[in-house]
């Protein structure tokens, strides 16, 4: 059972590959791939892509596997925020805590989200580089905000395409981690942490894209 | 399951040296984020109990659906007896049955049981329709349930009067965002066909600001693992947007929470739990009259 066994990673404190070991039970993988394919097609549109998504879907099929890699796009530009420009910065006190710590969380979704588009038989895309801009503690700070906030998003809109169950838990697992670290950061910028109210907004791809494109760089 | 998730430890929490002290920061806007860092090494313990235990209750009998009243939510969280053959039922033969017994629980309408009966028997797509329908809807019932408890509980506590600054706002305001999920699932329910559940009319200890303080904390947290618990049981796309529009909210008041009592923003590490139907009814049986 998925959620005992990532109960059972999450107990040993390691967010290893048997995070994803998904079976797409009852279903052959082409009808499967088909199926994901024409729900992706109509929550996003074709012409919501930009090109490191194309190759995603050109080498996986689409469908769940398109929406890991678009995750997994997401998350490692938020592993390599807080890990990179993160340490670049010197950061101090809570933001310096925060940033080992959700730097930390993001890279095993990097990590659980590559190996779940394994074993769903696709293609993990490649880590793209990155550049952030800013150089101080507060630029630092309101850009987490925003990275986090969108990551909220992005789960919250793409999840209800997902077509594997097993997929879904796995997502619904790291969103919620992701609306915590949004919520924190907030806190320590003087911003809501619930700047939705009380129902989280769901972000179109072409949403999440206009956030995080400006810090792909390839 | 540990007592970390057990609420009935909480009342006594105020006993934790972990919390002592920290009506502190009832009235500081800004220490208390700042101190929650400290509790960052802490992780709290919080297994949820095994999901294995649900499929040792159950058993593959096709019992047959009884009709049950509006407020079967109620009744399952005091009645063990009641609990065991919800789960029993829930946990037995996959869908169609679960959503056929759902549509019983709920009591929509005086005809539901016959029609229950019909969609546990039937392969026909309309039926089929039908019991994903009475899934969700048995679903939001016991959102709604859980959020009226959430309601009652902030409701107490800005009366309380131990929370002041912006500590008291925020409280006020996730107050106020339990209130909106309320009339929301409310209005999914109806919006399906459905008979919204009652409110359940919680009680809650209110006996100081670090005990209330970290009894917030647990029932965010415990909100947010039902809301991940259910995610797959979800027919409805619609309504699982819905429920990870809110599933998402409580997580940010959890984390909040987390700051203000000097526990960890993430309990869980990287990856929430979720939290079984049993589990959750369970741990708010404590606060049901």
């Amino acid at each position: 059972m998925f959620t005992k066994r990532l109960s059972e990673i999450v107990d040993s404190g390691m967010a290893n590959p048997e995070l994803a070991n998904i079976e797409v039970s009852g279903m052959t993988r082409s009808s499967f791939i088909l199926r994901g394919t024409l729900a992706a097609g109509a929550l996003y549109g074709a012409a919501a892509v930009t090109p490191f998504v194309s190759h995603a879907v050109a080498a996986n099929g689409g469908g769940d596997v398109e929406i890991l890699n678009f995750a997994l796009t997401l998350e490692y530009l938020e592993s390599d925020f807080y890990n990179v420009k993160g340490q670049s910065i010197g950061l101090s006190g809570p933001a310096k805590s925060y940033a080992t710590l959700f730097g930390e969380h993001e890279q095993d979704h990097v990590k659980a989200l590559t190996e779940t588009i394994k074993q769903l038989g696709g293609t993990p895309v490649p880590k793209p580089t990155f550049a952030f801009p800013g150089s101080s503690q507060s630029a630092f700070l309101s850009l987490a905000s925003v990275l986090e906030n969108t990551g909220v998003g992005a789960y919250n809109g793409a999840a209800p395409s997902l077509q594997s169950k097993k997929v879904l838990a796995a997502a619904g697992s790291i969103v919620q981690i992701e609306a915590r670290h949004a919520a924190a950061i907030n806190l320590l910028i003087n911003e809501s942490p619930t700047p939705n109210e009380g129902f989280d907004v769901p972000y179109t791809k072409t949403q999440v894209l206009a956030k995080a494109d400006p810090f792909i760089k390839s | 399951m540990t007592a970390a998730l057990g609420l009935q430890s909480v009342p006594n929490a105020n006993c934790d040296p972990d919390v002592d002290g920290a009506a502190n920061y009832t009235q500081d806007g800004v220490s208390y984020r700042s101190a929650a860092i400290q509790a960052q090494g802490k992780a709290v313990q919080r297994a949820i109990s095994d999901p294995t235990e649900v499929l040792k209750m159950s058993s593959p009998s096709n019992e047959q659906n009884v009709t049950q009243p509006a407020g079967i939510v109620e009744r399952l969280v005091r009645d063990d007896v009641d609990r065991k053959r919800f789960l029993k039922m829930a946990g037995a033969a996959g869908t169609t049955s679960f959503g056929a017994f759902v549509l019983a629980a709920c009591g929509s309408s005086s005809s539901s049981s016959s029609t229950a009966t019909t969609a546990a028997v039937s392969t026909s797509a309309a039926t089929m329709s039908a019991a994903s329908n009475s899934t969700d809807i048995g679903i939001l019932n016991y959102a709604l349930t859980l959020e009226y408890l959430e309601t009652a509980f902030y409701e107490k506590v800005v009366a309380s009067g131990f929370f002041s600054g912006s500590v008291g706002s925020l409280i006020a305001s996730f107050g106020a965002q339990e209130k909106t999920h309320v009339e929301a699932l409310k209005g999914a329910v109806e919006k399906m066909g459905g008979t919204p559940a009652t409110n359940p009319e919680g009680k809650f200890p209110i006996q100081s600001a670090s005990q209330v303080g970290l009894l917030a904390y647990t029932v965010e947290n415990l909100g947010a693992s039902a809301y991940l618990g259910q995610a797959g049981n979800i027919q409805s796309p619609e309504v699982l947007a819905t429920a990870l529009s809110i599933h998402s909210v409580e997580a940010r008041h959890a984390s909040t929470l987390g700051t203000v009592v000097k526990k960890s923003v993430t309990p869980d590490g990287a990856f929430a739990k979720p939290a079984d139907m049993s589990t959750v009814l369970a741990a708010i049986k404590p606060f049901l009259p």
